[in-house]
């Protein structure tokens, strides 16, 4: 039925990236979710989309380290639950807390800069969710993977996000920005070892487009 | 003063509370229930109260109740406004002040007055409240960080306390500090903060009929999470200026240091009157989640934000040509 292991594990990975939507609609259901109900469905909702989009950074230096390629074949389904839950975050915003109170969206999007990264944010994973399909992946070719560069910035603008409504307290945003810097520093030497052409050879079941996305 | 329209009081939308009718009940019951009564802390007033109650819940206070200041908004639940708490000095996420706070003793406890005021030294709680009547006020009360609640706060008036003390004309303004126990309040070992935790008002400001000392909520004594056993309750400022387990009250002739003023100058100052019309400089002051009510409410929480939390009538003379933009 399915071609490889990797390919049978996708399923139950599936339900694996559902489960904190699980628990927030268990939570919810037994009005588990404390004195600001609202806050906690933005709050975990909005730290889901950021986790998953760190996990999406972390399978190159995965795959790298452990040499275990086939990694590379679950991001695409952990980059686009990071956009669904970043959308969730954003329509919980919108339709469960502003309520009526629409009057003043687009003015905040523009005057508040919290708002208007974690808007940003959103906006750029719109065209990498799209792009994702093998069939987009082939059509792009060279430039799919300049495109998907965007997710740096993306999750760059959504650290922000998290940073600057938090009021004096900057331990946890502080923590997934180390995440992200290691991530990236991770990324700085292997650029410069790459350049003479020491570059991995692509694994075997991942599309040449795939690896050039890190 | 003139605080609400008579019409304005629906007695059967503001006591929702178990807790809060079993105070009530147990008030009836001893034939305290009319106005008048002089009652002090006296927990051992009402030991019927204390043995309905869980153990863990604070002790029943005995009130007298004031119509006067009271609304028609739903109030917040008894253990949403005991478990959702900004009190840094036992953690930053609003659960840890009912979670760390079980160390911390609130008895014995005294209260220093000092600066410039006739009458100055250490007294007791005791002392303190001594010739004064608890009352009840229900109050909004507005947090910066754009959430509301409705809680029946008890004590007392902050001028009738501060007139015993007859504050010289140096006295421009009240500084208050919190207490500084590291060893019963673990956020303290966390420099998030300048610790201890200051805050101060105009003299006029804390002269304002308006201006509280909380001893209990709910009819109840304060748990450790909501500032025992004293604290302040300013409703038309942003909540943060009400300071919480309060040891020192100073009358100086400068305007004092402010904890969060010190932390961020351009977030947050002396003034802090609630207004949607000028914004924190990250987001937006114009509206407001209101936590109320119980069970689970998903929607429909919003509301406006208005001036001076909903107070201009009484408390907007008190700042009559001043730019609130610039003293904000």
């Amino acid at each position: 039925m399915f071609k490889d292991r990797i390919a049978a594990s996708k399923p139950a990975f599936f339900l694996l990236c559902l489960a904190p939507l699980a628990m927030l609609v268990w939570d919810t259901l037994r009005n588990d979710l404390g004195t600001d109900p609202v806050a906690q469905l933005e709050h975990r909702s909005g730290l889901w989309a950021l986790r998953l989009l760190l996990a999406t950074l972390a399978i190159t230096p995965l795959r790298r380290v452990s040499g275990w390629h086939k990694a590379m074949r679950y991001r695409r389904m952990l980059g686009l639950f990071a956009f669904f839950y970043a959308s969730l975050h954003l329509l919980i915003y919108l339709f469960v807390d502003l309520g009526g109170y629409w009057a003043d969206v687009f003015a905040q999007i523009a005057k508040k800069p919290y708002i208007t990264v974690g808007f940003t944010a959103w906006l750029l994973l719109i065209p990498l969710a799209v792009t994702s399909t093998q069939k987009m992946m082939r059509r792009l070719g060279r430039r799919w993977g300049q495109l998907h560069k965007f997710v740096y910035a993306t999750a760059l603008l959504g650290l922000l996000h998290f940073l600057w409504l938090v009021k004096a307290d900057k331990r946890e945003p502080l923590f997934y920005f180390a995440v992200f810097a290691a991530l990236m520093l991770w990324r700085l030497p292997q650029v410069r070892i790459n350049r003479p052409g020491k570059r991995p050879s692509p694994p075997r079941h991942t599309s040449a487009a795939q690896t050039q996305s890190d | 003063m003139h605080l609400r329209q008579r019409s304005d009081i629906r007695a059967s939308e503001i006591t929702p509370e178990a807790v809060y009718r079993q105070r009530r009940n147990v008030i009836k019951m001893l034939g305290l229930g009319a106005a008048g009564l002089v009652a002090g802390c006296g927990s051992e007033n009402a030991p019927s109260a204390a043995a309905e109650a869980p153990a863990a819940e604070p002790k029943a206070l005995s009130v007298t109740r004031k119509g006067e200041y009271t609304l028609t908004d739903p109030p917040t639940s008894y253990k949403d406004a005991t478990h959702y708490n900004n009190f840094y000095e036992f953690g930053t996420d609003k659960g840890d002040p009912a979670r760390n706070s079980g160390r911390f003793r609130p008895t014995p406890w005294s209260v220093e007055i000092a600066g410039h005021a006739e009458v100055t030294g250490k007294y007791t709680l005791e002392d303190l409240l001594r010739p004064h009547a608890l009352e009840e006020r229900i109050y909004r009360h507005r947090c910066v960080e754009g959430w509301s609640m409705v809680i029946p706060w008890n004590g007392i008036s902050l001028a009738d306390l501060l007139k015993r003390f007859k504050p010289t004309a140096q006295a421009k303004y009240v500084a208050f500090t919190t207490v500084n126990r590291p060893s019963e309040m673990p956020g303290l070992r966390d420099a998030v903060l300048d610790w201890p935790y200051r805050e101060g008002l105009r003299i006029d400001e804390a002269m304002h009929p308006l201006a509280f000392l909380a001893t209990g909520l709910y009819g109840r004594e304060l748990p450790n999470q909501n500032g025992a056993p004293l604290r302040l309750i300013v409703p038309w400022k942003y909540g943060f200026k009400g300071i919480k387990s309060i040891v020192k009250i100073e009358f100086v002739e400068v305007m004092p240091r402010t904890t969060w003023n010190i932390a961020a100058p351009r977030e947050y100052g002396f003034y802090s009157n609630v207004n949607p019309d000028v914004d924190h400089p990250r987001w937006s002051q114009r509206t407001e989640r209101r936590i109320a009510g119980d069970g689970l409410n998903l929607f429909g929480n919003r509301i406006g934000t208005r001036p001076f939390n909903g107070y201009a009538d009484q408390v907007a003379g008190l700042y009559a040509g001043m730019d609130l933009r610039k003293y904000f």
